[in-house]
């Protein structure tokens, strides 16, 4: 049987964490690679990069990070942000990333999903959505729209329908990221999710919102998500992945055992 | 030397990455007598079958791969390297290497668990592998491993005698298979963490003796 996986999300700016972890084990809370290794050794089903570096010059830096992580982690793992075309998603990739995230790119140019997948294999492409709730109406029928640069610019497009197309465009998987909860810590969006989860035949990363194991368990349960996305709780060492694998299967939830 | 065979398909650079951990030196390479004169073969590859067969017949890899597996050099495939060594394959109804006879279907739709959950296809993410035989390669592998899948086809072998182990989801299917020197495994050894790091580690190290 499938196991659901628990993702530890990283923000890395200049080749630096943005997030820092506070763990008694001799962690470089600043350096990605560093974390990383302690999240695969911690049992991370898989790791998601996102580079918000800000300047184009600089996005070398972040190469350089997915070629170190490729060597000392032996999970899958995704590098998104700043994936603007086929050459990003090939230098990422060489460098040894699984899988590749796109997001706004491809809200500005959906070709980008289909010539993605057809040069790389769907099982590469993610779609990374940012998700806003809103009163449903003609071009949102779903209740939810898609938004960019962190939910301040609204696309007008619906998220359901963009979930499908980006799937028949061939996605392999959607990271569905609700910007009414994220950071808020407060339990991910399970409307949102199992709406998502259930019409498409691809999986479904959920993410915001995780601030205590009992939100994941939601989201794993109840609706329908694949996959759960966590970073503040475990970056601010609020638990350990190893204590929320535990826990959840002690309830019943089917997960890769790594204590 | 460990050839991983180059033919365009898929993250050969991680499977190099993992040999280069564990301390095996390895090339990736299509060139024919680089690959017969090595110790043993890697065979990976993601991506669709009609494809993959046509890559390797473009660089002459099957007849290499066949007299490989004839001079009983030790041969592992991964993911669509554990589908093209059959038949044939209902993906682009390929015609594949037949190393081992039988074929490679597609999951049925639509799939549900045992607890009537729909599942979705692809089956990707971390399964475990229910081992029906003992096998060298699969040495210090405990029934609680899991090991990370992402595919839609999976592998059939004509003979039960070639199945090594098997995954549940939502049908109980050949994940990994063997015969003779060749041993193939549909999920990603190189991708699953410490139980998949041992596996390679196994294979480089076994000598192709196999009793089925």
């Amino acid at each position: 049987m499938l196991s659901k996986r628990i993702i530890p999300c990283l923000d890395v700016r200049d080749g630096k964490t943005t997030k820092g972890i506070k763990f008694k084990e001799n962690v470089d809370i600043g350096d990605p690679v560093e974390m990383a290794g302690f999240y695969y050794k911690e049992g991370a089903d898989e790791i998601v990069f996102y580079d918000i570096t800000a300047s184009s010059e600089k996005r070398n830096i972040m190469i350089n990070v997915v070629r170190r992580v490729a060597e000392e982690i032996f999970i899958p793992f995704s590098v998104g942000g700043g994936i603007r075309n086929i050459e990003d998603m090939r230098a990422v990739l060489l460098a040894g990333a699984e899988k590749v995230s796109v997001n706004t790119a491809a809200v500005d140019y959906p070709e980008l999903i289909s010539e993605g997948a057809k040069a790389f294999g769907s099982q590469c492409i993610v779609l990374g959505m940012d998700v806003k709730k809103v009163a449903p109406k003609q071009s949102t029928p779903s209740g939810y729209e898609v938004v960019t640069h962190g939910g301040r610019t609204f696309t007008g497009i619906d998220a359901l329908a963009w979930a499908k197309k980006a799937e028949d465009s061939g996605a392999g998987e959607i990271c569905l990221n609700s910007i009414d909860a994220d950071g808020a810590q407060q339990g991910y969006e399970i409307a949102l999710t199992s709406l998502i989860s259930g019409n498409v035949n691809i999986p479904v990363i959920a993410s915001g919102g995780a601030g205590n194991i009992n939100h994941i368990y939601d989201v794993l349960k109840y609706a329908e998500a694949d996959a759960a996305l966590i970073a503040s709780i475990i970056h601010y060492g609020t638990y350990t992945i190893r204590q929320i694998k535990y826990e959840l299967h002690s309830r019943g939830i089917k997960v890769r055992n790594t204590w | 030397m460990i050839s991983i065979i180059d033919y365009k398909a898929g993250n050969l650079k991680s499977v190099e990455r993992a040999l280069k951990k564990l301390g095996f030196p390895c090339c990736i390479t299509h060139k024919n007598e680089e690959i017969l004169s090595s110790q043993r073969i890697i065979f990976p590859g993601v991506g669709a079958a009609g494809q993959a067969i046509e890559d390797l017949r473009h660089f002459g890899l099957d007849k290499v791969l066949r007299q490989a597996f004839e001079t009983g050099k030790p041969i592992l495939g991964i993911c669509l390297g554990a589908q093209i060594i059959l038949d044939k394959s209902k993906e682009n109804g390929a015609q594949c290497l037949g190393l081992i006879s039988g074929e490679v279907k597609l999951f049925p739709s639509p799939l549900f668990s045992e607890d009537n959950e729909r599942l979705k296809i692809p089956h990707m993410g971390w399964n475990s592998v229910h081992l029906v035989r003992e096998h060298p390669v699969m040495e210090g592998i405990n029934p609680a491993d899991e090991f990370y899948f992402v595919h839609s086809y999976y592998p059939v072998p004509a003979s039960d005698k070639c199945v090594i182990g098997t995954t549940g989801y939502g049908i109980e299917f050949p994940s990994i298979i063997g015969h003779k020197n060749l041993i193939a495994m549909q999920f990603h050894p190189e991708k699953s963490g410490t139980p998949g790091l041992k596996i390679l580690k196994n294979f480089c190290t076994w000598n192709g003796h196999y009793v089925e």
